[in-house]
Parts: C-alpha cells; structure tokens; sequence
C-alpha cells in the first residue's frame, strides 16, 4: 500500500498537484460561499428599505 | 409536463423550490467529491508514463467539462429568455454565468499546472487552450455586459444576444483536438462507444464529474436567487418574503 510519503510527493510532481487542487479547493470554496453571503445581504437591505416605496429608493 | 414547467419559469416557485434543494445538492456534491479525490489520488494506479503527476486530471477534465456544460446551460437559458421573454431564464444564465467562468479558469489553470511538468510549458497557443481561453473571455464579457445597463432587461438581452453568438465556441473547444494538430490529449474518455482510459483510473474520474454537475447544480440555484431578488425586489411575493420573520 503506498506510504503517506508517497502520497504527499505525488511521485515527484508534487509542486504540480498540490497547488492544482489548492487553487480548485478556493475557487470552489469562494463560489460556494459567496452567493448565500450575498443572498442575505440582500434580503437584509431589502428589510430595512422604507415599507412599499412605489419606486426603488 | 408543460404545466411543470411552466409552474417553474414562474419566480417565487422556483425561489422556494431553489430554497429547499440547494442544501442537499450541496452536501451531496461535497461527499461525492471527496469519494471521487480519495478514488482519484489514493485508489488510482499511477500512469505509466506521468507517474501521479496525471492526477490533476480529476479536476482539470471535470473542470472543463463543466465550463462548457455551463455555456450550454447559458445558451439556452438565453433562447428561452429572448424567445420566449422568461425573465427567469435571464436570472438563470447571469447565475450560471460566474460559475462558468470560474470552471474555465480553473481547466486553464489545473491544465497549465499539468502542461509544465510533462510539455515543459505552462502555455502554448494549442487549438484546445486557445479555444477555452476565448470561452473564458466570452463569460467575462457577458458578465460586464449584463451589468453595462441601468436597466437590468436591456442588460440581460444584450448579454443573452452575446452567449447565442458565442455559443459557436463550444463545438470548436469540443473538436479541436482533432481538427487540429494539437499538443494538447485527442478524445480519451469517450472514444466512440468505448474509451481508452483505464477503469481504474477512469471510475474516480465520472464520479468526480457527477459531484462537480451537483455542485454546479447547487450553487447555480443559489445564484439564480439572488439574481431573481435583485430582479423582483418592487413585487409582492418579494414583499411578502421580507415581512415573513
């Protein structure tokens, strides 16, 4: 079975992979987060508008 | 069937719908893509001539698979908005829209990372990158587009009329590695009915492509909501959601 060693390596190419999946972990992580922060930013801004202006303040 | 879907083009029933699945799209994708890694980077034998330097293929290929799945999702979402004038359809292609783009820049920058140690270059004007690079530069212009207007309407049809011009780009991406005399890999997964990967290698590979198509699937419906709420936020079912505690 291969050792953690060899993992961690990745067979030399270690300098290649890693940061590869570093980068995909925060580019997906980012757009993971992001649109809930963003959802309820808004719903949050949209409770404190004035009630029912007729039009956007 | 046409009731179902109409019943979904309508807003609040796909912002409530989108409310209660998003959570499990999203704990679904994150635990098939930690079986698809554990399968991909533990269970995998290494290649032949790469060694384990080929498994930046486990997110390089889905990653650019789902950059183009994503661009048909926008092309079509933008037929049926301009067609059909769905405002919904207009939400759903400005949220797919980030997503895409992020999926390109990560197939450039994962196959960049994997082009160095085995072509000895980060970049070469090859038919496959140069194709993918333009995709990328096609969901930026269409997110600078949509947001160019004061009136969001003429944003979202003048980006929609962008995504259909631009939508050429894909079968190009798709055949360029056999139109054209590329550096980059020629058709490996699915050639023909068979393919020329090995099980063992390829297994961790569609289980990494199904946990990226839910994660898409999840976080493009959160982003359809707020795109329907920033659109929606005069009516009443908007309304009616605020004042609910």
């Amino acid at each position: 079975m291969k050792s953690w060693h060899e993992f961690i390596s990745m067979g030399g190419y270690a300098a290649f992979v890693w940061p590869a999946y570093g980068i995909a972990l925060v580019v997906l992580a980012v757009n993971a987060l992001l649109p809930g922060r963003r959802q309820r930013q808004l719903l949050r801004e949209l409770r404190q508008r004035a009630p029912r202006p007729g039009q956007t303040p | 069937m046409f009731t179902w879907f109409h019943k979904l083009a309508s807003p609040p029933y796909f912002y409530l719908l989108a409310e209660r699945l998003v959570p499990w799209f999203a704990w679904a994708s994150l635990l098939i893509i930690l079986a698809g890694l554990y399968g991909g980077l533990w269970l995998a034998p290494p290649d032949y001539q790469q060694g384990d330097g080929f498994r930046i293929i486990y997110i390089h290929v889905p990653s650019a698979w789902m950059s183009m799945f994503a661009y048909a999702v926008m092309a079509v979402a933008a037929a049926i908005g301009l067609i059909w004038r769905m405002k919904l359809a207009h939400a759903v292609s400005a949220a797919a829209a980030p997503l895409g783009a992020s999926f390109a820049f990560l197939a450039l920058v994962t196959g960049s990372l994997w082009g160095k140690p085995m072509w000895g270059t980060y970049w070469v004007w090859d038919a496959r990158l140069t194709s993918e690079l333009i995709l990328l530069f096609l969901y930026v212009g269409y997110i600078a587009l949509n947001q160019a207007f004061e009136d969001q309407r003429t944003g979202d049809r003048a980006s929609a009329i962008l995504t259909l011009v631009g939508s050429v780009n894909l079968p190009i991406i798709h055949y360029s590695v056999q139109w054209w005399n590329t550096l980059h890999q020629g058709p490996t997964v699915f050639v023909g009915t068979g393919s020329d990967i090995a099980p063992g290698m390829l297994v961790p590979l569609l289980v990494m492509i199904a946990g990226f198509m839910l994660y898409f699937a999840a976080f493009v419906m959160k982003r359809i909501q707020v795109e329907v709420l920033r659109r929606e936020r005069n009516t009443n079912w908007v309304q009616e959601l605020i004042d609910k505690p």
